[in-house]
């Protein structure tokens, strides 16, 4: 094992430190040249273990020029991080210049780096992408020996990985003798980080060193004082607990699963907060500054707790958090140990936590997200191949930085694992895709963004191609948001534009934790002003929440269907599924229970599906359309993590002939181009691969004649080109993320031949928390129109079809037409509006 | 079956028609706003290379509306082009498309703001506007009216509007009115649209209108009021 050098060992000593194993080991693998994953909990000096090797080798011999690159998937983490460096640099009298470099840097600064750039230096994905598209990224990179990836397991599978993932690749053809090193919580599957971290996308290139094990977490469940509710998400019943175990504790973290419910729990603990405890609030929908001034505050330890979404999950260490509470289910036991890891960053001591389950099914995915903890199980799923969107910006932004051949770029970008197995066929469609759009009719020749010399190398056309580029640079893409300035006042943050144009004037809603009076619609923001009447409405953020995970569902069925572990239950929950058994009966861990009854004059269809609300949402848009088909009339659908429940006109007939496994194949393609999830994700891919603006808020409303939506690009190419590269990029992402099409065909499979279908003379108990879920959908096809006109005959009927002008319009307002039900119609394809209306002319 | 809805403006009767398009059956006229042909090709030729088909398929809704209805004139109500290279640019197909669509009508080119010249190589006639009988037919809407007995018809806006239904808000392209004046939705594939809650539609409707949004076989009708400087259902 390599010792440290002297300098070192004395700083250690000085502070009372002995390096850990860990950190010797990566110090060994630097001086081998090789590359490196360390697995190791929060708290064991892990960052340290990052930059170790690097400052012993700038000790040993002192050099200009660039000679580590750390990447990060946060600005502060960058930031904090050069921060924490300068303790060791400065006391061990290292001669070493560390900067930053984000989105964040002024333009001086980054002037000043690329002529004498720091010997370290700290970046985001997004500003190591801008740096690579430079004309002098040769020059700068060219002497990089090491480049540190922090939060690896965080990047790993998503576009923001396969980014990086693709930069790395292109500092290993710069910089071919760097190696990597990479730092990472306890992971699921670490042989597919290993890969994704290697050079050569082999994951015996990159050598694993684990760090020890922490002390383990120490996680109690916390229910409401009275009666446990039968749904919802939000925990607001347990604010009184909640208070006081932020008042018991040091410094808490109040997890929550999203933005909404974060603005809620707050308002509802401040309504305890009797002892004016400073508790702040922390979401992605607040503004930067005043998520900084929250996050210094809780560094500074002013803070007693913050109620915090996802926001959190990752950043820097606040030594003095001594309790995570996570209010609502955990959905993910991976997540869950992250969470619970910001609290107490010290290994020896154990992380304290409180679960508060809202409901509960939420109390069952506590208890199993427990046995899943003690068992040492892990989950998530293994990361996905690269998207293609992603390699459309990669592309274009290393056509910037120099000429490059196809033969070559293919070549590098195939090293990168998320692109290991990339055929040739898609590189080259999306290589002309950034050319000139790709399309099979060709007309586009002479708007080209590309071009190519005699000897195929590819250029960049212009100055203009680059600029547009470092516009739309990044992975990151925001549904419309529009800010909210409080009049006279700073602005609070940003919502989505859609929740801002269902608000009158006068409307209350809460927002940044107060209640704020809608006013008017300024310019480029929406003014408010404190203080509305009323109930106020809460913000929601279309996709925020994650489904539950297939180790905790499988759990969490095995639970249900054991009786003998019901003991970790508290006596409501034992009760209320007793009762199922009795009424119904209990979902066993194989196969899939169905039961249908009657109510309200229509007929419900539940089924336990535990797949995921994702995965049960892509089941009741399939199952629905089935039932069109069979004549069984459905009506809409309300989709939760644990069961799906569709209502219908007519009684359904039998569960086996609805839930078979052909019901993937058929239906799915229409469903999905169909789908709104499609919609959206389409709309990422394209702002991603360059076709679209990137949203800068504030900027698109007041040119939007000038911008074209999406979703009327999305019509007119699958009208005319479905096959075209960005459409395959579309669709294969849904059927992969966004519409789980995987976790349906494994619930379809797992019920062929074990349905069993209960018919109820009334709701089942365990139905209740399903049907009193938010998010119902109605189903498509019919329905957009049904829906229309009912909505159009109630205002009519309300207004007694005055028009608001004095003067009457002189006819009727449309020819007699009754709304009809949605389901009398037969089905037909497309749910979304057209105005080519093809049916229309058939007379 | 489509449905059209009789709408009464200055003692003529005209007819909205789902497709987006307006019909002035005394005159045997079909009248269109914002097709934006060429929109595609004006983004490509700016770095952003949309899916070229967008003319195609603007031309497809606006040969179904002609298809149907059969006019003797088509009065197209401005920013027929996205710009005034837009005619230009139409590739052979599809200008051999609309040449065969216009042929045999008489066509009148309204001028918008996106197209202010006339399309070369494209039958009918170019104007600034036009009066005919008590109607004004114009590009952008807002001009003075005499007192009684006339009526606007215009383009330029978009119109789109919401409908809150139990399922949440549904968003159409829509015909505004308030009998005095008319705004007609676009046609263009890929023309967009903007909501009636913006300012320019209550300075254009002091008082209030109605909307007609587009429904796939009729129109879905409601009166809009005037709030706090917004039209609102």
């Amino acid at each position: 094992m390599t010792a440290l050098p002297p300098p070192f060992a004395r700083w250690f000593a000085a502070r009372g430190w002995t390096p850990r194993p860990h950190q010797l080991a990566m110090l060994e693998a630097a001086r081998q040249g090789r590359s490196a994953l360390l697995i190791a909990p929060t708290g064991g000096g892990k960052t340290l273990a990052g930059f170790l090797p690097s400052l012993v080798a700038l000790q040993e011999q002192p050099r200009e020029g660039l000679h580590t690159l750390y990447v990060s998937p946060l600005k502060a983490l960058a930031v904090d991080i050069a921060r924490n460096l300068l303790a060791p640099v400065q006391e061990i009298g290292l001669d070493i210049r560390i900067e930053t470099r984000t989105g964040d840097t002024p333009a001086n600064r980054r002037a000043r780096q690329r002529a004498r750039p720091p010997q370290i230096l700290l970046t985001t994905p997004e500003s190591l992408l801008l740096l690579l598209s430079l004309p002098e990224a040769a020059a700068l990179f060219a002497g990089l020996e090491a480049v540190v990836v922090d939060e690896a397991h965080a990047l790993a599978g998503t576009k923001r990985g396969d980014q990086l993932a693709l930069g790395l690749a292109r500092l290993s053809r710069l910089a071919p003798a760097s190696r990597r090193f990479g730092l990472s919580a306890t992971v699921n599957h670490p042989e597919a980080l290993r890969a994704w971290l290697s050079p050569s996308a082999r994951a015996e290139e990159v050598a694993l060193i684990r760090g020890e094990a922490g002390a383990a977490p120490r996680i109690a469940v916390q229910l409401p004082a009275g009666r446990l509710p039968w749904g919802g998400h939000m925990g607001l019943a347990s604010a009184p607990e909640i208070m006081a175990a932020i008042a018991a504790a040091r410094v808490s973290i109040v997890f929550v699963n999203t933005r909404a419910q974060a603005e809620l729990m707050f308002a509802a603990l401040w309504k305890l907060n009797e002892q004016a405890l400073p508790i702040a609030l922390h979401h992605g929908s607040l503004t930067v500054e005043q998520r900084r001034k929250v996050e210094a505050a809780m560094a500074e330890g002013r803070l007693r707790a913050v109620v915090a979404t996802s926001s959190l999950d990752l950043g820097i260490d606040w030594g003095d958090v001594d309790q995570v509470i996570q209010v609502g289910a955990p959905k993910g036991v991976s997540r869950l140990l992250q969470r619970v890891g910001r609290a107490n960053h010290r290994m020896e001591e154990p992380s304290r936590a409180l679960l508060v389950p809202a409901n509960r099914f939420e109390v069952i995915e506590c208890a199993a997200a427990l046995e899943s903890i003690a068992a040492g199980e892990l989950d998530g799923e293994p990361p996905r191949p690269g998207a293609l969107d992603v390699l459309a910006q990669h592309i274009l932004a290393m056509a910037c930085h120099a000429p490059f051949h196809p033969d070559a770029l293919y070549d590098e970008v195939t090293r990168a694992a998320p692109y290991a197995a990339l055929s040739r066929r898609d590189f080259d469609d999306v290589l002309r895709f950034v050319e000139d759009g790709g399309y099979a009719l060709r007309g586009y020749e002479r708007f080209r963004r590309l071009f190519r010399d005699a000897e195929g190398r590819v250029h960049v056309r212009g100055p203009a191609v680059a600029r547009q580029l470092r516009l739309n640079l990044g992975t990151i893409v925001e549904a419309p948001l529009m800010k909210v300035k409080l009049r006279g006042g700073p602005v609070l943050g940003e919502v989505e534009e859609w929740f801002l144009s269902t608000l009158r004037p006068g409307d209350a809603f809460l927002f940044a934790g107060q209640v704020l009076r809608f006013e008017r619609i300024a310019g480029t923001a929406a003014e408010v002003t404190r203080g509305g009447e009323g109930d106020p409405r809460v913000p929601a953020y279309a996709g925020s929440r994650m489904p539950l995970s297939t180790h905790l569902a499988a759990r969490v069925r095995a639970i249900l269907a054991d009786p003998r572990r019901w003991r970790a239950l508290p006596p409501s929950v034992r009760e209320w599924l007793r009762l199922q058994a009795e009424a119904s009966e209990l979902p066993r861990a194989d196969g899939l229970l169905v039961e249908s009854f009657p109510r309200g004059g229509r007929w419900f269809l539940v089924a336990y599906g535990f797949e995921g609300r994702l995965a049960h949402h892509s089941l009741g848009m399939l199952a629905t359309k089935r039932m069109e088909r069979l004549g069984w009339g459905p009506l809409g659908y309300v989709a939760s993590d644990y069961a799906l429940i569709v209502w219908s006109a007519f009684e359904p007939g039998d569960a086996e002939a609805l839930f078979a496994e052909d019901l993937l194949g058929e239906e799915l393609e229409d469903w999905i181009a169909e789908s709104s999830v499609l919609r959206r994700s389409f709309r990422h891919i394209a702002t991603i691969a360059g076709l679209i603006e990137k949203h800068h808020p504030g900027v698109e409303r007041s040119s939007r004649q000038m911008s074209v939506s999406a979703d009327l690009i999305y019509d007119v190419l699958r009208r005319h080109e479905p096959d075209h590269v960005l459409l395959r990029a579309t669709r294969a992402e849904a059927a992969r993320g966004l519409t789980d099409v995987g976790r349906v065909g494994a619930l379809l499979a797992r019920a062929r031949g074990r349905i069993t279908h209960r018919r109820l003379a009334r709701v089942s108990p365990l139905a209740v928390p399903v049907l009193i879920e938010e998010g119902r959908e109605w189903v498509a096809g019919r329905a957009a129109e049904a829906l229309l006109a009912e909505a159009a005959a109630l205002v009519e009927e309300a207004t007694g079809g005055r028009e608001a002008f004095e003067e009457p319009l002189l006819a009727a307002p449309a020819e007699e037409a009754p709304a009809r039900p949605a389901a009398a119609k037969a089905p037909r394809r497309g749910g979304r509006f057209r105005r080519s209306l093809p049916r229309a002319l058939g007379r | 079956m489509t449905s059209l809805a009789p709408l009464h403006m200055a003692g003529e009767r005209l007819m909205l028609c789902p497709m987006g398009v307006l019909l002035w059956p005394a005159r045997r006229s079909l009248i269109a706003a914002d097709l934006h042909l060429e929109k595609g090709s004006h983004f490509a030729a700016r770095g952003r290379p949309l899916p070229p088909y967008d003319t195609r398929a603007t031309l497809e809704r606006f040969s179904l509306a002609l298809r149907r209805h059969d006019p003797r004139r088509v009065i197209l109500l401005g920013d027929s082009f996205h710009d005034a290279g837009g005619a230009a640019r139409l590739a052979p197909d599809d200008l051999a498309l609309l040449r065969r669509l216009l042929k045999g009508r008489e066509v009148v080119w309204v001028l918008g703001n996106h197209d202010p010249a006339p399309p070369e190589g494209l039958p009918g006639a170019a104007v600034e506007a036009l009066a005919e009988g008590p109607l004004r037919f114009r590009h952008i809407g807002g001009q003075p009216l005499a007192r009684q007995g006339e009526a606007e018809i215009s383009g330029h806006l978009h119109p789109k509007a919401r409908l809150l239904t139990r399922a949440g808000p549904l968003t159409r392209p829509c015909f505004v009115s308030d009998g005095r004046r008319l705004v007609l939705p676009a046609l263009g594939a890929y023309a967009g649209g903007l909501d009636l809650a913006d300012g320019a539609f209550a300075a254009l409707f002091p008082r209030g209108a109605r909307a007609f949004l587009l429904g796939e076989e009729r129109l879905y009708s409601l009166p809009v009021a005037p709030h706090r400087g917004a039209l609102s259902a």
